[in-house]
């Protein structure tokens, strides 16, 4: 009976969470521009979808934008964990804070505090403009704490010795760094690599206090065509983009290191 | 050029972290090819003195001279030294032969050379067709012969084991002992080893350094350091012993437990307070009366080799072993040779009736495998000093 009642309970709260976006891909498919009424089964939307070439810009931003904040957000992120992993004392929880402020701060503040940034620095540099570049910027930064925090955990737990068992057996500082420490904290920094490009495809607010005027990434656009008037093509964009995430997600947490040098493990016994 | 006897010297060596000293006044030499042993119970200094000499450490104050250089401003990849670490550090993305190989391919060996020399450590350590394997497919003794090839591949002049056999079991400990003592011999390099357990420094040390709070108690041979405890600390974590209050009448004549007693010591003041340590293998039991001392048999228990007896004497409660049973209640006499009565000047740790509870159990030992009881020395000292 309880077991019956937990599982009833658990169908509730997924219906909850799940039931508007099944909504959105179901009527994604709709042939009539109704959201009320269901006129039968297209993939029009879909098609008119690859058909727009703003839509096509938007999605190649979104995409680069991604990747490229993702990669640097990885650079400086690693780095500083590395950093921060050897600090001690006051100083350490400090910088740790500070880390984590953009992480619980909301993005509005985070947008807005960008964008009075980038105004005022716009003053002393009249060359440049909100664009690119300032999105990249924004991006990266709200990356850096996600990938510090995915690699901080794995320096901890990192045996202190197996650096100076590096350092005992020849390396300098660097080498020992890069041949040993690198190896064992790569599944983080892999990790945090796609959290960062999962948070930079999800972002929309920081994005559009951040971006100009020409540029749009995909959930700007939406936003934009969402307020000049109900189109179903949204709805297909939004089911991609569901898909899409749904999928890197699980690509995430598939990500298992250890299963994966067991694997290796395996393959090398096989050889012998 | 004749070789220097000693390798290593440490001088003055200091070392404080924050407000808290951790070695003070080291002052030790490490021979050409000996196996040293720093003994000690936790946190008395040991692995900061190995670290130090590892280079992984600065000291605060004091010198580090390898071979006649001072080598305080080598980095630990410029040392020749290498180290098996306690949990032995083994790199785990790597499989036994890399592990191996790594000391080699940094220094950029020739591959044939590489190869030729990871089949001679695998077979040094017993590990010959392992090659291949994960090191986190191995069992824990296996993972410490890896560690141990891959230091010794290198060849260093001085391989430094920061208690290597920790985490073994007791017989593996054992067989393990025997295999690094045979290796040392071997090959000829100079081993550093750090250790908690009094037993295994004894059965493998050339030369025994026991440590306690930062600072070095005795160096000696084994045997030294077992039969001329040079003070309570030392008596007490070596073995087992009887350890009494005394005075020095004059020299070669001690009285101790209400009685006088001839011994082999002289050199002290005309009845200075002293410090008497028997073993309890060097107590005689014979029959009451004459001049012995006179007992009453309290607790016998049967170890195998020998019966442990406790004796109450005078208010003092003594430990004997002897292969001879006597029933419990028996009231027995004690003799002891002069040469067995071993008489210590007085120390810091002469107050002490036991280590610090914590401190015995870090190390991993309760305190009556050490030898130590509570009952009142107190007592036996009111009734042997006037």
């Amino acid at each position: 009976m309880i077991r019956l009642l937990k599982k009833i309970y658990l169908a509730v709260m997924l219906l909850f969470m799940y039931a508007p976006i099944a909504v959105l891909i179901v009527y994604s498919f709709n042939a009539s521009r109704s959201r009320s009424v269901w006129g039968g089964f297209t993939l029009d939307w879909y098609a008119q979808l690859l058909r727009d070439k703003s839509i096509q810009r938007a999605l190649s931003t979104t995409l680069s934008l991604a990747f490229l904040s993702a990669l640097l957000a990885t650079i400086i992120g690693a780095a500083a964990a590395v950093g921060i992993h050897s600090m001690r004392g006051a100083f350490k929880k400090t910088v740790l804070a500070v880390t984590n402020i953009p992480v619980i701060m909301p993005d509005i503040v985070m947008g807005l505090s960008l964008l009075v940034l980038y105004t005022y620095l716009f003053h002393f540099f009249p060359g440049i403009k909100l664009g690119y570049g300032t999105l990249l910027v924004s991006h990266t930064t709200f990356n850096i704490p996600y990938v510090i925090l995915s690699v901080l955990p794995k320096l901890k737990q990192l045996d202190p010795n197996l650096y100076e068992a590096a350092l005992d057996l020849g390396c300098t500082p660097i080498k020992g760094f890069f041949k040993v420490v690198l190896q064992e904290i790569t599944s983080a920094i892999v990790t945090g690599a796609m959290l960062a490009f999962t948070m930079s495809l999800d972002d929309f607010i920081v994005s559009y206090f951040t971006k100009g005027d020409g540029d749009n990434t995909l959930s700007t656009i939406i936003y934009s065509m969402a307020r000049r008037g109900v189109n179903p093509k949204i709805n297909a964009l939004s089911a991609i983009m569901f898909v899409a995430v749904l999928l890197l997600l699980y690509v995430i947490n598939s990500f298992d290191p250890s299963k994966a040098q067991k694997a290796n493990g395996l393959g090398l016994e096989g050889e012998s | 050029m004749n070789e220097r006897e000693h390798l290593i010297d440490l001088v003055d060596i200091e070392k404080t972290f924050g407000t808290s000293t951790v070695l003070s006044n080291i002052n030790l030499f490490i021979r050409r090819n000996e196996f040293l042993t720093l003994l000690g119970p936790s946190g008395c200094g040991k692995t900061t003195t190995l670290r130090i000499i590892g280079g992984f450490e600065r000291p605060t104050r004091g010198d580090v001279i390898f071979d006649g250089k001072s080598i305080l401003n080598l980095p630990p990849y410029k040392r020749q030294v290498n180290t098996v670490f306690q949990k032995y550090a083994l790199f785990p993305n790597m499989n036994v032969a890399e592990n191996i190989a790594f000391g080699l391919k940094i220094k950029k060996a020739d591959s044939r050379y590489i190869k030729r020399r990871i089949e001679e450590m695998l077979k040094l350590v017993n590990l010959s067709g392992y090659d291949k394997r994960q090191v986190t497919s191995l069992s824990g003794g296996q993972q410490q012969r890896v560690a141990i090839a891959r230091a010794l591949v290198n060849e260093p002049s001085v391989l430094l084991l920061d208690e290597p056999l920790g985490a073994l079991d007791l017989k593996l400990r054992k067989e393990m002992q025997m295999e690094l003592k045979n290796m040392q011999k071997k090959l000829g390099i100079t081993f550093i080893y750090v250790t908690h357990d009094q037993e295994e420094a004894l059965t493998m040390s050339d030369t025994i350094c026991v440590m306690n709070a930062g600072v070095i108690q005795q160096m000696g041979r084994p045997e030294d350091i077992y039969n001329e405890p040079q003070n309570v600390f030392v008596a007490k974590f070596i073995g087992e012993n009887n350890i009494l209050d005394g005075v020095m009448r004059d020299d070669f004549w001690v009285e101790f437990a209400g009685k006088n007693f001839v011994c082999v010591d002289k050199g002290f003041a005309r009845d200075e307070a002293v410090d008497i340590v028997i073993r309890p293998e060097d107590i005689a039991i014979v029959a009451p009366g004459g001049d012995n001392l006179a007992g009453v048999v309290r607790n016998v228990t049967f170890k195998g080799v020998h019966y442990e007896m406790l004796i109450e004497s005078a208010g003092f409660v003594w430990k004997a072993h002897s292969t001879v049973m006597s029933q419990s209640g028996q009231e027995v006499g004690m003799r002891i040779a002069p040469d067995l009565i071993h008489v210590m000047r007085k120390s810091e740790y002469s107050f002490i009736d036991a280590l610090p509870e914590t401190l015995v159990e870090r190390a991993g030992l309760s305190n009556a495998e050490r030898g130590v009881y509570t009952m009142p020395v107190g007592v036996a000292a009111s009734s042997a000093t006037h």
